[in-house]
């Protein structure tokens, strides 16, 4: 549509714009503390120090597998909560249907800040600060998964619910058996969705655990950042670069996919 | 209503015509209820249980627990609104909507035009363009503090380049929370552009074609075809960056907490300032249901303004 030598010099210039901060981190992480004081951009020699000083400083690799932990939770808590619901009101006819999925969604109009105080309170009471449930089962339930599946289940054709019961499946099974492999790909977007939100949460985690048995990883960025940000620039980009590689990662792998799962979600 | 029986309970048909009637009618709002329970529990504690919370203790002056002590009315309400300080959170918040909404949409809508020509190696540059979608706010705040940093930060080192004088961007009232916009308009490009490509891409390509046969110009099918196709996608996006930008909290506590002089001090901020460091519950959640009615009312204009302008397909 756009002349081509006018595309790719805008797309290389726009490239570099934007990925120049995670670059940078990453040179910045491979200085000795000398060079960072100088203001270079590209290191003149290469160490490695930092990378180890930043597993020193820091319990990060405890902090690394709470992380890990807690997103593979929610993760799978979330797709089995939302995809039960979504199941049921795709294909479970009972009254009030329209009314109950209303409500549903309504919950997504509450923004989670502005209950967060009591969330607290509540994480208190049932003794869940500093434990992986205070950090993962609130956030099982979500209306945006729900309503996602039921977008994606709604494709499948009801003929196929109703030549399952001739054949004599229990709804669960048809459920289980069919339902679900059927809408692998969504379950896949929905999963890396929630993984990266999770991986990357920062204000709850914040909240709810004070020493380092569960502490997440972004937690574990402020630490650093608190620690030796007055004498070790060099060492808190390795923590950074450490932490943002499994996210980067699982994006690139699942970009397409999130991209095609997401937008058909949003305008269905 | 279709009476379903399934496997089990076959078994009963011949016993009591009756019951079995009211069990197999009754028989999926039972299933219905069993499979929505984990979402109705989880919904009722951590959602609306706090919701009502939070009203309920915005009436109140609590002790350090966070239990209420005393019962107030609507004394909370009227000190936020004769505070100084929640004045600057609130004119703060607004400032900070107004600065990276637009932008984000504006240069993520740019990204996505051109990423989605059809071109050898587009793959690369869509993938890169999408991944500040995968920085934490946490890892995106650390590195813009150095890139910040009044001597040593690349910004104003390069700013130095053109002589221009260096920008303590961060200490500066009147440059912290454009610092913290541009950070946040860095973290929103990814997520934004990937919507924008993903709606970019469902428009129908013989839309363009047939426009090009009647020689038509780029700025003409932009108006009359991307923009109004791509509208419900906009519309979505538009929703979605303006509440995050309302939720806005990582920045702040990691860049500028809240400072110089409160003009960063975002209203989520603001609560967990109130509520986490000076225990003030009660004036906290007056705040927070502030900020509930701020998400509401941008909810509801945008379906009542956005759904007249959005074209569906």
């Amino acid at each position: 549509m756009i002349n081509k030598w006018v595309v790719y010099p805008l797309l290389m210039i726009c490239s570099i714009c934007l990925i120049f901060p995670i670059c940078y981190a990453f040179f910045i992480s491979l200085m000795d503390g000398g060079e960072i004081l100088q203001g270079q951009i590209l290191p003149k020699s290469v160490t490695y120090q930092n990378y180890i000083d930043a597993f020193k400083s820091v319990p990060l690799l405890q902090y690394l597998w709470n992380s890990f932990i807690v997103s593979t939770s929610v993760t799978i808590g979330m797709l089995v909560v939302s995809s039960l619901a979504a199941f049921t009101f795709v294909f479970i006819p009972f009254h009030g249907r329209n009314v109950v999925f209303f409500i549903f969604i309504s919950t997504m109009m509450i923004p989670w800040e502005a209950t967060m105080i009591p969330n607290f309170l509540t994480i208190q009471k049932l003794g869940w600060i500093n434990s992986y449930e205070g950090l993962t089962i609130p956030f099982f339930a979500l209306a945006f998964g729900t309503f996602l599946l039921r977008q994606h289940f709604k494709i499948i054709p009801l003929e196929l619910y109703e030549a399952s019961q001739v054949a004599g499946l229990s709804q669960f099974k048809f459920f289980y058996k069919i339902v679900l492999p059927v809408s692998k790909t969504s379950l896949v977007t929905l999963g890396a969705y929630g993984f990266l939100t999770t991986w990357n949460m920062y204000l709850w985690p914040l909240l709810v655990t004070s020493n380092d048995s569960v502490r997440t990883v972004q937690i574990g960025i402020k630490q650093l950042q608190t620690q030796e940000i007055a004498t070790e620039w060099g060492v808190v980009m390795a923590g950074v670069i450490i932490v943002i590689i499994p996210a980067l990662l699982l994006l690139f792998l699942g970009q397409k996919q999130l991209q095609k799962g997401l937008t058909q979600g949003s305008i269905k | 209503m279709k009476v379903v029986v399934d496997e089990e309970h076959k078994g009963q048909i011949p016993a009591t015509i009756n019951k079995l009637s009211f069990l197999s009618r009754t028989l999926n709002n039972r299933t219905a209820l069993l499979y929505l329970l984990p979402s109705i529990v989880l919904f009722s504690v951590f959602v609306f249980y706090p919701m009502f919370k939070t009203v309920y203790l915005s009436f109140f002056l609590t002790d350090l627990q966070g239990r209420p002590a005393e019962f107030v009315g609507l004394e909370n309400f009227q000190y936020l609104i004769q505070s100084e300080s929640f004045h600057k959170s609130i004119k703060a918040t607004l400032l900070f909507v107004l600065y990276t909404v637009p932008i984000s949409i504006v240069t993520a809508l740019f990204l996505a035009i051109i990423a989605n020509e059809k071109l050898k190696g587009i793959g690369v540059f869509r993938t890169l363009f999408s991944s500040t979608m995968g920085m934490s706010v946490a890892a995106s705040s650390v590195i813009w503090l150095f890139l910040f940093h009044p001597s040593i930060g690349a910004i104003n080192r390069l700013l130095s380049i053109f002589n221009i004088q260096a920008i303590e961007w961060l200490v500066d009232p009147s440059w912290a929370l454009i610092s913290i916009s541009i950070t946040t308009i860095w973290m929103n490009t990814g997520f934004t552009f990937l919507i924008l490509l993903g709606g970019l891409q469902n428009i129908d390509e013989n839309l363009y074609e047939s426009a090009s046969i009647d020689g038509a110009s780029f700025w003409y099918k932009m108006r009359r075809i991307t923009i109004p196709m791509l509208s419900p996608t906009l519309f979505f996006i538009i929703t979605i960056t303006l509440i995050n930008a309302f939720q806005t909290f990582g920045q702040v506590d990691i860049l500028t907490k809240g400072g110089p002089a409160e003009s960063t001090n975002l209203i989520v901020y603001s609560i967990y300032r109130e509520a986490f460091i000076n225990y003030q519950f009660g004036t906290a959640s007056a705040q927070a249901i502030v900020l509930f009615f701020f998400i509401l009312i941008v909810t509801i204009l945008q379906f009542k303004f956005g759904e007249k302008r959005v074209f569906y397909q």
